[in-house]
């Protein structure tokens, strides 16, 4: 092992292996990029789907939409997960990577992947929705864009297996890897399966729109393409928990509440979480009742424990944190005095609140069969999954790289004072947008429509006028959120291109270049449960919990009074 | 004596632990699970779907 091949950051105390550093600063700066071509697609869209702007004419914004679903959900997202792993297992066992070159190759794959599906959609041939359902056909290039891409990713993925093969060899750590190189791990694994889905897919449906086959089966792409377009989202989870982890221990020094039970709710998401793709089909003719419900209201359950495991375990190991520091007053003077005006701590629990909040408990509901109905392929859907990857994944991201910037890029965060704010504009703003759709779906206003109204249409429909209410909040709400996510991008590029170094003389103003490390930072004197009340060593979190089983309860019995409601007996 | 204690040090790691420390074990799982659940037991169903005449 080389020393000059390495570089520990004198803040941190993390340990780069410069080859892995170059790879994860590319996919870095290529995630971005990608975020900003999908959060302009983003605006635009969201002015079209705001009734009183009605932006674009229909078939721009079937472009435009299907150019945002497969930037954001699928570019962004794994373009920067891929980073993530490299840092997770290259930095956080302070190990090399394996086959730098290979990656490097991956890279090219992805990039020339999202470039190839970018002007595919671009020259306006390829508006098929990032589903692209056949028999709609696309241009060729839309598919095998999406075929290289997922061939880079999934050297990524093997080439963070094999450098976890390598630091076991070189006895780079002792005993199990770190809780959150477990949580990565966790995404990788999901990512195997989702891209080895996608290619079983994608492959015969690009030989199908090159003609060399005559037909692909409409039900049948159907079930395994959402074996891809939902399990790509299942490793946004797995990605963003142990990004939520990462930063407990960043801020707060957090240490998990029981590394057993963490690690036992990430194989639940390895055995189970891709089995929620089947909510997609709970309309589906050709599946049965037994598939359906299995798949859904049985195995996906387990993955949903898994969840609020995590979304307990994580606020719970910064409350013993902060306990242990001395806030021990009331229940929740731990919260009251957590660094809010930090975007990488405040980001982070806004993506966890939200997550749950949002995102878990209207993922429940459309994964129970019955209730599902009220809802099913309505605006609903997309309020219930940009709660989970937008305020769950993105804005996670977003507060790792509040971290990643000075560490990684050794680079001052410009414009402090605007990044204090940035995560609330964003978080709040897709927190409303998300609510809105959700009740606008509710109410049965359909997604992926360029018209709610229906105009000259011979099948027009009369929503209530709350329905329009709704949508023109998702208008104001998604405006505040894109406006969010374009300071994020703006801060990001400008702070690595044009920002001063880390060790000039300006602060960079964040106090939280604590050390990451694999052990434990805060060990609380006499056990966990020392510094809590009750008998409980997270009481405010406890308390926290309840209040979010309540609410879910309260929303889950709504929802089959209103299922009630809408089909009456009599 | 050492030899003898980290032998069962060894020994002495949970079936659980053990596994959630095998990758390759945890990848295999996390692929077969959802593979015959979700794709293979689905496609099973929509393959003997009968033909319309």
């Amino acid at each position: 092992m080389s020393a000059e091949l390495f570089r520990t950051c004198p803040e941190s105390g993390l340990q780069f292996h410069k080859p892995a550093e170059r790879l994860m600063k590319a996919h870095a700066v290529a995630s971005i990029v990608f975020l900003l071509i999908g959060g302009v697609g983003a605006l635009l869209v969201t002015l079209t789907r705001w009734p009183a702007v009605h932006l674009l004419p229909a078939d721009r914004f079937y472009q435009l939409l299907t150019m945002h679903g497969v930037d954001m959900l699928i570019f962004w997202l794994i373009t920067f997960e891929i980073a993530v792993l490299y840092f997770c297992s290259s930095t956080l066992l302070k190990c090399r990577l394996a086959t730098p070159k290979i990656a490097w190759l991956g890279f090219a794959l992805m990039m020339i992947g999202m470039v190839v599906n970018n002007l595919a959609v671009m020259n306006g041939d390829a508006s098929v929705m990032m589903t692209s359902y056949v028999p709609m056909p696309a241009n060729p290039n839309f598919y095998l864009g999406l075929i290289l891409f997922a061939v880079g990713a999934l050297i990524g993925c093997f080439v963070f297996l094999g450098t976890l093969v390598i630091a076991k060899e070189e006895k780079t750590y002792e005993g199990s890897i770190p809780l959150v190189t477990f949580g990565a791990l966790t995404a990788c694994i999901i990512a195997v399966f989702t891209i080895a889905s996608g290619a079983i897919i994608l492959i015969p449906t690009y030989l199908w729109s090159i003609g060399y086959i005559n037909h692909i089966d409409p039900a049948m792409y159907r079930l395994i393409w959402w074996a891809l377009g939902h399990s790509s989202q299942q490793i946004n989870v797995a990605a963003h928990v142990a990004v939520w982890y990462a930063i407990a221990a960043i801020v707060f020094g957090a240490r998990p509440l029981s590394e057993k039970v963490s690690r036992t709710a990430f194989f639940l998401y390895i055995a189970f979480l891709q089995l929620a793709s089947a909510h997609h089909l709970l309309v589906d003719p050709g599946l049965s009742s037994e598939w359906k419900i299995f798949n859904t209201s049985y195995a996906m359950y387990l993955a949903v424990l898994a969840s609020m495991v995590h979304g307990l375990t994580v606020p719970g190991s910064i409350e013993v944190a902060q306990r242990a520091k001395g806030l021990t007053n009331g229940l929740f003077e731990w919260l009251r005095k957590a660094p809010w005006s930090n975007p990488i701590f405040s980001g982070m629990f806004i993506s966890l609140v939200g997550f749950g909040f949002i995102g878990g408990i209207s993922g429940v509901i459309m994964g129970t069969e019955q209730i599902n109905i009220i809802i099913h392929n309505t605006i609903y859907v997309p309020g219930h999954f940009h709660a989970t990857v937008v305020i769950g994944t993105t804005l996670a991201f977003m507060s790792l790289t509040y971290f990643l910037i000075p560490t990684l890029f050794r680079k001052q965060v410009m414009f402090p004072g605007l990044v204090k704010w940035q995560p609330y504009l964003f978080g709040f703003g897709m927190a409303v947008f998300t609510l809105a759709m959700m009740g606008a779906g509710t109410l049965g206003v359909e997604r992926r429509h360029w018209d709610m109204a229906f105009t000259d249409s011979m099948l027009g429909f009369d929503y209530p006028a709350s329905a329009y209410t709704f949508m023109g909040i998702v208008g104001i709400s998604g405006t505040a959120a894109v406006i969010g996510g374009a300071i994020f991008v703006l801060v990001t590029v400008l702070s690595v291109f044009f920002g001063k170094p880390v060790d000039s003389e300006s602060a960079w103003g964040f106090t939280t270049s604590r050390v990451l490390r694999a052990e434990p930072i805060v060990v609380p004197e006499g056990g966990h449960a020392a510094a809590g009340k009750w008998g409980f060593a997270a009481p405010g979190t406890f308390l926290l919990a309840i209040f979010f089983l309540v609410i879910f309860v309260i929303y889950y019995v709504i929802n089959w009074k209103y299922l009630a409601s809408v089909w009456p007996i009599s | 004596m050492n030899d003898q204690s980290s032998q069962d040090e060894i020994v002495r790691i949970p079936i659980m632990q053990r596994m959630l420390d095998n990758p390759f074990l945890l990848l295999f799982i996390g692929v077969v699970f959802p593979a015959v659940f979700y794709i293979i037991w689905g496609i099973m169903e929509i393959v003997t779907i009968p033909i319309a005449n």
